[in-house]
């Protein structure tokens, strides 16, 4: 943890920082279990070990921000302030899940907390991103679009249109590139001739930094800074958060292609573990505290599971319902 | 000739490592076909055998790799694409659109693109809209490409050997429920299978079902049920969804008078409505009933099991349908 971010931390905020990672380690944890138990189905893409990202760039976001994530999103989800309930619900397929249970795990949206998914199409979220925030500065609405993806997305051709307009256009987007060095089986030397994203998006002209995406002190200052320039009218902003995922690519993918001691090595720099040793040592957090946390993440789990069993199934008879805005509800919104 | 029992991701798995094997030509190219093994493991240990440059992992970058694929072809190699899913192919339509189909065509005959794109396809494993399309119909519009659906073993292995023999650009789909299938395979070294007709997978005489690709074994599964009840159903598995083999179809009309398309596509718009007005051009007079469709729902798929079975093709509504159009 670098020393010139220890100070500007409270304790309030190094709490709120710990305990975000906690309930998003130990949802997933859950989410594991309940996909063996069969409650949840489909793809399941686990965050854990990345979490720091999601934590950090959420401190920096206020309430009328956007955010647009990936497949991976169970974590920026929670990290959001989005309902567990409704989270875990939609990982049920359960009606009163955060889409009616039609996305599932993949397709997280909640219109309320401006969190436009949940896309399931590597790249696809950014143009998406670029959008937004072209609304945003063509009404003059001082608002930030935050974009996570992966360092897989910088293949696709919708990374370099984006980055591309989103810099043309001084747009305010922060793009955060969540590097964890694999898409899918592919390492990341294998799939890129220029390796460094953020020299990507350089040569677009956006300003970035490299992040250590372990670290959720250092994601946390990187965004904060950040967002003010983009406040402050200076245009697009691109962080690298060089981070890794614990777990495998999804609940289908064997592992084949990575060496077990790569994984340990990367687990004891887990940016829980990290940052607990460090609030520890440093007397920002006792080890109550964290007791606490883990407590308090418990029961917010437990009730996250209980809602979602409780909720009921969409009835079949609302399969075609919202695939075009019913009359009334057009008029109302105009 | 004796049989072995193997899925149909070994089919796959084994037409391609012969394809690799008999033509030093031959590359398999796309996301994660080698160290991963492929999304659907049909290229499992590929890599090992046949190394990375034939068995080459591509970034995620559909219309790239796509596009270098089509330009491999034409510059004298027989790659094989594979496109994780029929969903990420709409970021490579451009190329297949706009460049293998049209080449030999615009360039006056003097190109050919010898290549051969798989895809996995369709619904029925909870992944909701983004990872459920069926799309089948988007390639089969399109002059200057072949697209083939098989849906049995058999075909699994033969119609890529053919598809790659042939000079021009063909596309296979595969269902993604199939992969998992078992079936037989006969033991035979000219196993290749042809590419543009229609088989009779089960012949009756009351009334025609007409398929392909993951709807097949439904439709078997509700012309058993049928039987039972002494409808006596015959079932054509298309195949080839371009060109479309109308005289298989015709000839069956001919004695069964009666036709429901089951299409895990879209009703509107699609290869059912194809292949409804083809019979009502060709074969109006033969008809006792108008054709039926069963075709999904007209809804992005949604992730619940209960509604995308709702959404999607099944037993259940194909006897339905058989009935409805039969009046029993
Ligand atoms: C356009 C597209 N192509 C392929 C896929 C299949 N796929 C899903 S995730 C993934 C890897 C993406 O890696 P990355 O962007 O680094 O994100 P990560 O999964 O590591 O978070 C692939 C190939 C897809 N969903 N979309």
């Amino acid at each position: 943890m670098s020393a010139d971010n220890q100070v500007s931390l409270s304790r309030a905020e190094a709490m709120a920082l710990l305990g975000q990672m906690i309930l998003i380690r130990r949802f997933e944890e859950k989410c594991a279990e309940l996909y063996s138990a069969q409650k949840i189905r489909g793809f399941l893409h686990l965050y854990i070990g990345e979490e720091a990202n999601a934590v950090g760039v959420m401190r920096a976001l206020s309430p009328d921000d956007a955010v647009v994530a990936t497949y991976r999103e169970h974590g920026h989800a929670l990290a959001r302030g989005l309902p567990p309930g409704e989270v875990m619900a939609e990982m049920y397929g359960k009606a009163g899940g955060s889409s009616r249970g039609r996305g599932g795990s993949m397709h997280i949206f909640d219109k309320k907390h401006r969190f436009y998914g949940g896309n399931a199409i590597v790249g696809g979220g950014l143009p998406l991103a670029v959008g937004l925030a072209l609304a945003d500065k063509m009404q003059k609405l001082n608002r930030v679009t935050c974009c996570f993806f992966g360092e897989g997305a910088a293949a696709e051709g919708e990374f370099h249109e984006s980055m591309n307009l989103a810099a043309l256009w001084q747009l305010p987007v922060l793009f955060v590139c969540e590097n964890n060095g694999y898409a899918m089986g592919t390492g990341l030397s294998r799939s890129e001739s220029e390796t460094s994203i953020l020299q990507h998006a350089k040569s677009y002209r956006i300003t970035g930094q490299d992040v250590d995406g372990m670290d959720v002190v250092a994601v946390r200052a990187a965004a904060l800074s950040a967002v003010g320039a983009i406040r402050n009218g200076e245009g697009p902003r691109f962080l690298e958060n060089k981070t890794y995922r614990f777990r495998p690519h999804s609940m289908f993918d064997p592992d084949l292609y990575r060496q077990k001691r790569e994984i340990a090595l990367w687990k004891t720099r887990g940016p829980v573990l990290q940052f607990s040793k460090w609030a520890i040592e440093t007397q920002l957090l006792s080890q109550s505290d964290i007791d606490g946390l883990e407590e308090e993440a418990a029961r917010t789990i437990d009730e996250a599971v209980r809602y979602a069993e409780e909720s009921p199934w969409e009835p079949e008879e609302d399969l075609e319902r919202d695939v075009y805005t019913p009359r009334k509800v057009e008029e109302t919104a105009r | 000739m004796t049989a072995r029992t193997i899925t149909y991701r070994d089919a796959v798995h084994e037409a391609l490592r012969e394809a690799l094997r008999g033509d030093e030509r031959v590359f398999l190219m796309g996301e994660d076909v080698g160290y991963y093994g492929g999304a659907y493991a049909c290229s499992k240990g590929l890599i090992q055998e046949f190394g990375e440059e034939r068995i080459r992992d591509a970034p995620l970058s559909e219309s790239g790799f796509v596009g270098a694929g089509i330009g491999a072809a034409l510059g004298g190699m027989r790659p094989i694409v594979e496109i994780m899913t029929v969903n990420f192919s709409l970021l490579a339509l451009d190329q297949i659109v706009n460049n293998a189909a049209t080449l030999r065509h615009m360039s006056g005959g003097q190109l050919s693109v010898p290549l051969v794109i798989r895809m996995a396809t369709g619904a029925g494993r909870q992944l909701a809209a983004q990872h459920s399309h069926s799309l089948e119909c988007w390639f089969a519009h399109v002059p200057g490409i072949k697209v083939v659906a098989p849906a049995t073993i058999e075909d699994a292995r033969g119609m890529l050997r053919t598809a790659l023999a042939d000079p021009d650009p063909v596309i296979i789909f595969e269902h993604a429920t199939l992969y998992n299938e078992q079936g037989e395979l006969p033991e035979t070294d000219d196993y290749a299978m042809d590419i543009e007709s229609a088989r009779i997978s089960r012949s009756g005489g009351d009334i025609t079902l007409i398929t392909y690709g993951g709807s097949l074994q439904k439709t078997m599964a509700a012309a058993e049920g049928l039987a039972k009840d002494g409808i006596d159903c015959e079932v054509i598995d298309l195949r080839s969804l371009r060109p479309i083999d109308d005289a298989t179809i015709m000839a069956s009309l001919a004695k069964t008078h009666r036709a429901v398309i089951v299409d895990e596509g879209w009703r509107s718009v699609g290869l059912a409505a194809e292949i409804s007005a083809r019979i009502s051009e060709q074969a109006f007079f033969d008809l006792d009933g108008p054709v039926a469709r069963v075709c999904s729902v007209e809804v992005p798929i949604p992730y619940p099991r209960h509604l995308e079975t709702a959404a999607t093709p099944q037993p259940d509504k194909i006897a339905a349908a058989a009935r409805e159009v039969l009046r029993r």
